[in-house]
């Protein structure tokens, strides 16, 4: 099994750097059979890294503990459900893994976009960023090597009777859909780069690899959003401390390119209809693409420390060359290029929808720039001072919630600004209802004894917000019906499917505030340690937890030991819970198995921390408001998204390559 | 148009000024010093007060429970040994046990001792650190501290 995925893996190899070669040899010579030839070995290459991938497969389900990279993740025991995600959870596998997804990628753009005339530049660039992870696949950090024990008569072939058994806190649903979600946020970033650099290269320099490129862009920017939701969300439900985002370096890895794609979401609507913007753009996707390579070799390279990297040095350098290389190559060819990439209008009003996207843009880009400053900040102190300096949680949310605060501002103004200048009547027209309601948000929330500035600021906006989303909608379906009549029911489904774009992206922002209604419920956490007794209780606002039994047992892969408890909320029970440790018998790590009651209100989280030695229960009761609206939040983004994918259903009139004309609509 | 012009910038230097402030004071609240403990040994007074994150091995058999989520435990890395009592809310990670790779971030106190809010902890027998000895010597496979458990 591992010959064929050897094989596999050097096909990949062979089948990119032909990719190059024959597409460059074919813009050359005009060939357009060579330049098909190179699509094909793309595609072709997708093929030999799947086989790759089940191959690994194949001896992870078989437990073929001969070799390392199985013996160091699995056991015996483990469901197989595990022994398939075990395979990304090392270095090796999952860059495999994610070789193949950025080759899917790949292939899917070359099957469904084969007639652009971008096409045989896109593929040399593919190709070439692929034959880099495919040439880390084969040659350093290999998945298919055998164990060998060293004797005096050399190295002989060692098979253990078992693995070392998957983390586990790994061992998680959420972990197995998680990373794989993530990887394809990660790479599916890739097409939009390959084409604007294809763009750059041939200088077809329109809006028109922005349109062609505008499903992948959001389907890589959803995918990214979600899986770093869904890491929050493990992180909440399986590392039991309480929250769910710590601005751990793993974390901030993912968040730098979705800001940045976020930013270039937005941005590209101004590119689309007026032309503006090019070289900001370009330089956007390139900075997305270059940050979510850089994000993943954070992960890998240890070089900033963090709870959930893989550490390793091995390939660090290599990894940081790359990156290097393709930031020299794409800021040199954007800087040729610039004289081609001239705006074709001019920024006319400071308020306007144009400047709202440019203050959007900087919110994101700042925000991106202070998580790469916090990050980075014990390497940079290191190098300037000699001495390593590390900003923890305190920095990130001194500096990212103003700036996001100011970016939920930002939700509900920009839609309501006019392209190229708002007039002062417009302004009054869109903005009253709305900046009012928010006042008296905020007001009320004073009045009902709410202190915290930040809190109030957030429930505020919010209320804002959603106003300025409601009447917008409010005001399409007017216009709609006295235009067509009907009810405001099909008026509403008909205006929306006639710009999902639009429309979508409102939900998306709406998604955004519900969000930022559970973030800011963070201000408001609180929690309690207590040692129990069996019938022993602790309070924490009108909840009551006691303990009643101390219960363990034991499955194939775990012991455990339980604290049950009664939780009840003003003397009236409300359910019994059993948050437990886990002692994991493969590889001997104990972990706590949280147990939560989540309501809309507020969850209340339960961790069995450990049994003192007079034998009382450590329980940790944590009474977090609002959490619920986060994971809402994701859903409702998630909708929104869905429907920006969406064609319209009478196609408003599309220039592909006339911007100006373009009417497409903002989100 | 300069107008214009000038409004943009005179917007732009403001937002970059607010900016610079708010990267300037988040750094002074929320930094820490990385240290060995040999290096914080030595500092002696001059440590105290300082915010710090500080590296060792846990020594074995010395985690013990405080209750209420206390607990004390000592660190080792090259031959200097520091005595840690965690007092932070968060419940300690599950990865810290006998011989695991902690990083506790707090501050000296004045008996020498070290007080934490925050440990960070590798299970010396998943990560890639241990993953050497599995290639060389696959005798040492048996996980670290397995007998590690609540407490």
């Amino acid at each position: 099994m591992h010959h064929l995925g050897n094989f596999s893996l050097m096909a990949v190899v062979v089948l990119c750097a032909y990719a190059v070669a024959a597409s460059l040899l074919g813009v050359n010579k005009q060939s357009s059979q060579l330049v098909n030839s190179a699509r094909r070995a793309l595609i072709a290459a997708a093929g030999f890294s799947a086989l790759s991938v089940a191959a690994l497969l194949a001896l992870f389900l078989a437990d073929d503990f001969r070799f390392e990279y199985v013996a160091s993740y699995s056991a015996a025991a483990l469901p197989w459900y595990y022994k398939v995600s075990a395979l990304w959870a090392g270095n090796d596998g999952s860059l495999l893994f994610w070789t193949f997804l950025m080759l899917v990628f790949a292939a899917a753009c070359a099957i469904s976009r084969r007639r652009d005339e971008l096409m045989p530049h896109v593929v040399a660039t593919l190709g070439g960023v692929i034959l880099f992870f495919a040439y880390m696949n084969y040659w350093v950090c290999n998945p298919f090597g055998q164990l060998a024990e060293i004797t005096a008569a050399g190295p002989i072939p060692f098979t253990p009777r078992d693995g070392n058994g998957l983390n586990p806190l790994l061992q998680h649903p959420i972990m197995a859909i998680h990373p794989p979600i993530l990887y394809t946020g990660y790479v599916g970033f890739v097409i939009p780069f390959a084409f604007c650099v294809a763009a750059l290269w041939t200088r077809r320099l329109d809006a028109a690899w922005i349109q062609n490129t505008r499903r992948w862009t959001l389907i890589a920017w959803f995918f990214l959003g979600s899986g770093i939701l869904l890491g929050g969300r493990w992180a909440y439900v399986e590392l039991g401390w309480g929250g769910y985002w710590g601005w751990d370096p793993v974390e901030n890895a993912a968040l730098m390119p979705w800001l940045t794609g976020t930013a270039f979401l937005h941005s590209v609507m101004i590119q689309e209809r007026k032309g503006m913007l090019k070289i900001w753009n370009a330089g956007l996707v390139i900075v997305t693409y270059l940050l979510c390579v850089f994000g993943t070799f954070l992960t890998r390279s240890g070089i900033v420390s963090s709870v959930h990297a893989f550490a390793s040095s091995e390939f660090a350098w290599r990894f940081l060359v790359f990156i290097i290389f393709a930031a020299i190559l794409s800021a040199a060819l954007l800087i040729t290029r610039i004289k081609d990439l001239r705006t074709e209008n001019e920024l006319e009003a400071v308020v306007s929808r144009e400047s709202g996207f440019l203050f959007n843009n900087l919110l994101l880009l700042a925000a991106c720039f202070a998580v790469l400053w916090g990050t980075l900040f014990p390497v940079l102190s290191e190098a300037v001072q000699g001495e390593q300096i590390s900003v923890g949680a305190p920095f990130f949310n001194r500096v990212n919630v103003p700036l996001g605060l100011a970016l939920l501002l930002m939700t509900g103004v920009g839609p309501l600004l006019a392209w190229r200048r708002s007039s002062v009547d417009s302004l009054k027209r869109n903005f009253t209802v709305p900046l009012l309601s928010g006042l008296a948000a905020g007001v009320l929330l004073v009045a009902f004894g709410m202190r915290h500035p930040y809190a109030i600021l957030c429930f505020a906006m919010s209320a804002f917000v959603v106003v300025t989303i409601g009447s917008e909608f409010h005001r399409g379906v007017r216009a709609r019906r006295a235009h067509r009549g009907g009810s405001y029911g099909t008026a509403l489904v008909d205006l929306v499917q006639r710009n999902t774009r639009r429309y979508g992206g409102y939900i998306v922002h709406f998604g955004i505030v519900l969000l930022f209604i559970g973030f800011a419920g963070n201000a408001f956490n609180k929690d309690v340690i207590a040692d129990l007794n069996r019938g022993e209780s602790t309070a924490i606002g009108p909840w009551k937890v006691t303990l009643q039994d101390l219960p363990s047992g034991e499955t194939p892969v775990y012991d455990w030991l339980g604290a049950q408890v009664l939780l009840s909320k003003n003397d009236e029970p409300v359910g019994i819970f059993q948050p437990r440790r886990q002692l994991d018998k493969a590889t001997g790590q104990a972990t706590s198995e949280v147990r939560r009651h989540a309501t809309f209100q507020e969850d209340i989280y339960l961790v069995f921390s450990g049994v003192t030695e007079d034998g009382r229960a450590t329980v940790h009761v944590y009474r977090n408001p609002l959490v619920r609206w986060v994971w809402l939040g994701a859903f409702v983004m998630f909708l929104g998204t869905v429907l920006t994918l969406l064609p319209n259903r009478s196609p408003v009139r599309r220039a592909e390559t006339a911007p100006r004309g373009a009417a497409l609509e903002a989100v | 148009m300069a107008v214009r012009k000038a409004k943009f910038f005179v917007g732009g230097g403001l937002f970059l000024a607010a900016l610079t402030a708010l990267l300037i004071t988040g750094v002074e609240e929320g930094k820490a010093y990385y240290q060995t403990v040999g290096e914080l040994r030595a500092m002696g007074p001059r440590a105290e007060g300082r915010r710090v994150r500080v590296a060792g091995d846990v020594v074995p058999g010395t985690i013990a429970s405080e209750g209420e989520g206390k607990v004390r435990f000592e660190i080792e890395h090259e031959g200097s040994r520091l005595a840690v009592l965690y007092t932070g809310r968060e419940p300690l990670p599950d990865t810290l046990v006998d011989r695991a790779q902690a990083v506790a971030e707090g501050h000296l106190l004045q008996d020498g001792s070290f007080e934490a809010n925050h440990v960070q902890a590798k299970c010396a027998s998943k990560y890639d650190a241990a993953y050497e000895e599995t290639k060389t010597a696959p005798a040492a496979q048996t996980p670290a501290g397995r007998q590690a458990t609540d407490d």
